[in-house]
């Protein structure tokens, strides 16, 4: 230590007067604003006001909302005017409307990822954990908000879709879908895709990153299908078949029974399979906010 | 209160915080000082239990951060004044605060009021000035009328009526009986609004002292004086019983003296003296030596420290 630093009193000198410090111990200043004990609701609705208080929302789900529409009536109108009586004959006119959801499910999981790695992008993070340190909670409500506006959005806009298209088609000989085909094609599909968008915000929250958790997610949804298409190799024709069955659009037409396979997932099995693995990485993510630093 | 208790927070070999231990006290101001990097924000992150603490602890009134119930009421933060999505409004951004907390929403209006930011409430806040965002940062470190209240740096960027208007906001605050925590790296900014002192240097507490006492001890006064019959000089000094100290250069300084007697006393001898000056050493010079040693601390303990002088520019402070 130098030779010219000057005494300094030590914290030890000073504590005592503040222990004695008059109105007990944590004596301060009173608010009168009513203390609220905060819980769960308090979260979700701040949750919402953020959600729909930014532009990224209303443009990711804009374009959603315009692809899957405009390319499913689209789809429609190319095939009702084309069609010959044999042409359609006894399939179900909801899988026209696969093409609109396989692109505007990108949307959704730019919306996913943005929710929570927009935060770590501009340091709201540290903001939103202050409000509420409970950081499961914080989660949580960002997932449950998220989780209905997707389910909620893609629900209205791909029954839309599948309503229009089967009046379209109407006469056309094509086979009036069963209850529990409309059941898959509207309600099946919507949580399959808000429950992709889910898994995009838990990695989001993972990766910290918006592009990078973006471009693992495209990754992840188109990824196995173009490899596949490519897996010329005999010896790899078991890889092939397995990433054709289980990539993800293959794993969307499922739920318009048109897969690509007879073999691979079936019925409700691919909302099963993106359940499991949004379940496990939603874990990994509560698992590593309690143990980062934010 | 909030009590730090051998608070240390390490990343990897780097030590950012080194066993801190005091108390920040309700009803004055205290002020947290160090130079850049001395870890004032990463202890002001562990209090907010933002990040962990690699050792020790830190509770407000006995509790920890995440043990809070009703956190912006209890303790209200401005951490970065950018830590703001940019592309939601002011008003927003204080509303999905305020819902988080159970704050009514027409505090939101009260408190974008009281730092004046009323007129652009509704504009989005990457539009907004270094200054107006520190002013939202501090509209949301009110939001939960909190009785603990921590701003880090919270001058940054603000014009001279901000700077004046934040200093009254502190004081005015503390004089309510709230716990006040402010960090600065500016000697001069604390001696205005700080009643105690905090001071850390790599991440290690140097001094925990009220204000007045630092003063005391560290506004050192001194005469200087340069003459080109230095010898001769000395001897008289010496005689007369007064000590004198080589600065650098030609220059001698007599330590606690006054300019008169050793004016009289070389005009008695005939010593010729080209300048003969009292002098005071300002807070802000204090506070480099002081953190300037803790620096040198690790590296080599024998050179002199900061140079006599080094913050002349603040003298007066």
């Amino acid at each position: 230590m130098s030779t010219h630093q000057p005494p300094m009193p030590q914290a030890a000198e000073a504590a005592p007067n503040w222990q004695a410090a008059p109105g007990g111990p944590y004596a301060g200043y009173t608010s009168p604003i009513p203390v609220v004990k905060t819980h769960l609701g308090h979260a979700l609705a701040s949750e919402w006001t953020k959600i729909k208080s930014v532009r990224s929302t209303m443009w990711t789900l804009g374009v959603f909302v315009l692809l899957v529409v405009g390319i499913g009536l689209l789809a429609g109108a190319v095939v009702s005017s084309n069609a010959s009586d044999s042409d359609m004959s006894g399939q179900s006119p909801l899988g026209l409307g696969f093409f609109g959801l396989l692109l505007g499910s990108m949307c959704i999981i730019t919306l996913g990822v943005l929710t929570t790695a927009s935060e770590y992008g501009t340091g709201m993070i540290r903001t939103t954990m202050t409000a509420c340190p409970s950081r499961g909670r914080v989660l949580a409500a960002k997932g449950i908000v998220f989780f209905v506006v997707a389910f909620v959005v893609t629900l209205a806009a791909s029954s839309f879709v599948a309503m229009t298209q089967v009046s379209m088609l109407d006469g056309t000989g094509i086979k009036d879908p069963s209850g529990a085909e409309w059941l898959k094609g509207t309600v099946g599909i919507s949580l399959y895709i808000a429950l992709l968008g889910l898994l995009s915000l838990v990695i989001g929250s993972i990766i910290r990153h918006s592009a990078g958790a973006i471009t693992i997610m495209i990754g992840l949804l188109l990824a196995p299908l173009v490899i596949a298409l490519f897996m010329f190799s005999q010896s790899l024709a078991d890889v092939r078949q397995a990433l054709l069955e289980y990539s993800i659009p293959n794993q969307l037409s499922v739920f318009y029974a048109n897969s690509l396979s007879d073999t691979g997932p079936s019925g409700w099995d691919p909302l099963w399979i993106v359940l499991g693995v949004t379940a496990a990485a939603y874990a990994g993510a509560h698992a590593l906010l309690q143990s980062r630093d934010v | 209160m909030i009590e730090l208790e051998g608070l240390t927070k390490r990343y990897g070999e780097k030590v950012a915080v080194n066993n801190l231990t005091f108390s920040v006290r309700p009803g004055i101001v205290t002020g947290f000082l160090g130079p850049n990097g001395a870890g004032k924000s990463t202890t002001m992150r562990m209090i907010l239990g933002l990040d962990h603490p690699t050792a020790g602890d830190v509770r407000i009134d006995g509790r920890h951060y995440d043990q809070l119930k009703d956190p912006l009421t209890y303790i209200g933060a401005l951490l970065d004044a950018k830590a703001v999505h940019g592309g939601r409004s002011a008003f927003n951004h204080l509303l999905c605060l305020a819902q988080g907390n159970g704050i009514p929403t027409s505090r939101v209006h009260e408190v974008l009021d009281t730092v004046g930011l009323t007129a652009v409430a509704r504009k989005k806040a990457k539009g907004f000035s270094l200054g107006m965002g520190q002013r939202l940062g501090i509209a949301g470190a009110l939001l939960g009328d909190p009785r603990i209240l921590m701003f880090d740096e919270p001058v940054n960027g603000l014009d001279p009526e901000g700077i004046h208007w934040i200093r009254t906001l502190m004081k005015s605050l503390a004089a309510q009986g709230r716990t006040v925590f402010v960090s600065s790296h500016l000697m001069s900014e604390m001696a205005l609004t700080a009643e105690h002192l905090v001071v850390i240097g790599q991440g290690r507490l140097l001094a925990d002292t009220t204000m007045a006492d630092f003063i005391r001890q560290n506004s050192r006064s001194y005469v200087r004086i340069r003459t080109p019959q230095r010898e001769r000089l000395l001897d008289v000094l010496h005689e007369a019983g007064i000590t004198v100290v080589e600065a650098g250069g030609e220059a001698l300084e007599v330590e606690g003296g006054k300019a008169e007697p050793i004016g009289e006393l070389a005009s008695r001898h005939g010593i010729v003296l080209h300048e003969l000056s009292p002098q005071q050493a300002s807070l802000e010079e204090a506070f480099m030596r002081l953190t300037a040693e803790s620096v040198e601390y690790h590296a080599h303990s024998e050179t002199a420290s900061v140079p006599r002088d080094w913050g002349a520019d603040w003298k007066g402070a």
